[in-house]
């Protein structure tokens, strides 16, 4: 077995991921050009392969700076909503998963078998019950009704078990001796251990809050509350759009997540390893 | 009432904090301080832990999961509910339903089978010795990830674009082939959405191939070297078959995912598409229930889909082998 056995081989995959690469990247590409030409041109032909470079300007985000001010309210409805939402899921997430890793009660195996089976069933059944119940609570239109449903995610909690079985135990009775209460040894001890848990599940819980669509699309009624996704979606039309505030707009949806992901990313591979492999 | 554990861990505190008058100090606070202590035994903390579960659990999953039910027999007017049996359920099967389930189906026989074969492929050439610059292409795989639903079907909607100069006409041009309508065909329409999860996903899904590759031992390739087992050989005998926890957790994933699938549809033609060619059962939820405010209707197809769900995803686990013993 050495590698000049199969030189061919080698140039077929290299070449064969190069170009699989370059096509998952093209609307991306695609999207950061796109940005710079006219919202006009764009109606016009689309995305097109030929690029005329004199005609890229700054116009689009020109106008989303200066004229397009129930973007910047989406925006910042977004990052609260987000930034919520990934405090108190991670929060309450990582306690439930770490008392059902580290704890021996009763009913500790009912209740691991309710967070799996919660997994199963789509959030869509529970939707339209649940959009009846925001109403009944007078809560449409508020932050509050997009991050309830997302407080305690199970996908987290199963994926904080799994990482808390790891965690050592004798450290829990180390503090113990020290006089250390239960909830010390939780906030002082066992949740920095988690440390890197934590930051996997920041950047899953935050991209899907940020992208989250259906459910703000249901409670979300007045345009200055709207989250970005449902903000852009209503610039959507069936004939044509006005892509001044659309494409320059969806550039900069990206740059938080990306942020995100940048700071964290070095824990997202194994984070994502230890929850999937196992499930 | 006192629990044992909390009176031993009493006695430690007051031999390790000797000099503290522990008992009297007891004595006087101790309303407040027999509760501290009720709160912080080993048999109380797991269920104060848990707290938030159980509490969400009942009022965001269990207490609307029986409304849901309840409402799926019910005419829900504002301020008038009436039973009116299975009605609902019986207008269910009609014709707008049916092209919904059909189309639905049809995306998740597509994407099971897309986004399990690429990434699978995909990860078995990355994990491979010949591939240098690893962390680069798993990074553009994934990046497409990170956007949400709605900004890349905008950027499909421009490459697909009706006009002759958009990317994906401006190529079939070039290969000499007729323009497409993409958006109002069936079968470009179902190919839309089909491309835009599938550019979205292949990156996840090829990490946890990565992950489970990884996990591998080497020693198995070793020892059918040894015996003279070509490359296909290998990933036939040793490489599928230790990848099939992996397996059976993408397809059950992807077919749990396929079945909501709402906003790929949206994004294309948000509110209605033309002959219905992107309708899914969740987007039908969503016009009955919520545009139509047919609350009990809707709340019936979704009782419906949850039932297809879970029969789906058991003939998958069934048809994988996730309930067979001793593969391991």
């Amino acid at each position: 077995m050495n590698k000049k056995r199969f030189p061919l081989l080698k140039w077929v995959i290299n070449i064969g991921l190069s170009i699989t690469a370059l096509i998952a990247l093209f609307p991306i590409i695609s999207l950061v050009i796109s940005s710079f030409m006219p919202s006009s041109e764009l109606m016009r032909n689309g995305i097109s392969l030929n690029i005329s470079f004199d005609q890229l300007n700054l116009d689009n985000y020109l106008y989303i700076f200066t004229q397009a001010p129930e973007y910047w309210a989406w925006y910042g409805n977004s990052l609260i909503i987000s930034a919520v939402t990934i405090v108190l899921s991670l929060f309450f997430s990582s306690m439930v998963g770490y008392a059902l890793a580290l704890y021996d009660f009763k009913g500790k195996n009912l209740f691991f078998i309710l967070v799996l089976f919660i997994l199963m069933v789509p959030f869509e059944i529970l939707m339209l019950p649940l959009f009846r119940m925001m109403i009944n609570l007078q809560l449409v239109d508020t932050y509050l009704a997009v991050i309830l449903p997302l407080v305690v995610a199970p996908v987290a909690v199963f994926f904080f078990r799994q990482y808390a079985l790891g965690l050592p135990k004798e450290l829990m009775d180390a503090a113990r001796i020290d006089g250390s209460t239960e909830y010390g040894i939780f906030f002082r001890i066992m949740l920095p251990l988690m440390g890197p848990s934590l930051a996997a599940m920041a950047i899953l819980q935050g991209l899907a809050s940020w992208n989250n669509f259906l459910w703000p699309l249901l409670v979300l009624r007045s345009n200055d509350m709207f989250t970005l996704p449902i903000g852009l979606a209503t610039l959507l039309t069936p004939y044509g759009n006005n892509y001044d505030v659309l494409i320059a707009g969806s550039v900069m949806t990206i740059i938080p997540i990306i942020i995100l992901f940048i700071f964290f990313q070095r824990y997202f591979v194994s984070g994502l390893t230890v929850g999937g492999v196992k499930g | 009432m006192e629990p044992a554990s909390s009176n031993v861990q009493l006695q430690v505190e007051n031999e390790g904090r000797p000099n503290q008058k522990g008992p009297q100090f007891k004595g006087k606070k101790k309303g407040p301080n027999k509760f501290l202590k009720f709160l912080n035994s080993k048999k109380v903390v797991p269920y104060v832990f848990v707290s938030p579960f159980i509490i969400t659990f009942l009022v965001l999953t269990l207490y609307p999961a029986i409304q849901g039910i309840l409402m799926s027999f019910q005419s829900v007017l504002p301020g008038q509910v009436t039973f009116v049996g299975l009605e609902n359920y019986s207008r269910i099967t009609n014709g707008t339903f049916l092209r919904a389930l059909t189309n639905t189906t049809i995306y998740v026989v597509l994407t099971v089978i897309i986004l399990t074969v690429i990434p699978m492929v995909l990860a078995v050439f990355l994990d491979s010795k010949f591939v240098k610059m690893k962390t680069v292409f798993r990074a553009s795989f994934f990046i497409p990830a990170l956007t949400s639903t709605i900004v890349g079907g905008m950027i499909f909607r421009l490459m697909f674009g009706e006009q002759d100069t958009a990317i994906a006409n401006q190529v079939l041009g070039f290969l000499g082939m007729d323009t497409v309508n993409w958006r109002f065909t069936a079968w470009s329409g179902m190919f839309l959405m089909v491309i835009l999860a599938s550019w979205r996903w292949i990156g996840v899904n090829m990490l946890y191939f990565l992950a489970a590759l990884q996990n591998i031992p080497t020693e198995l390739y070793e020892a059918s070297e040894i015996d003279g087992a070509s490359k296909l050989k290998q990933f036939w005998y040793v490489t599928l078959p230790q990848l099939k926890p992996i397996i059976v957790f993408v397809t059950t994933i992807t077919i749990i995912n396929g079945f909501r699938m709402f906003e790929e549809s949206f994004v294309f033609w948000e509110a209605g598409s033309p002959g219905n060619i992107g309708l899914t059962v969740v987007g039908y939820i969503y016009q009955q229930g919520i545009q139509q405010n047919n609350i009990g209707f809707g709340a019936a197809v979704g009782v419906v889909l949850m039932l297809i769900i879970f029969v789906v995803s058991i003939i998958n686990l069934i048809l994988t082998g996730a309930f067979k013993k001793g593969d391991e």
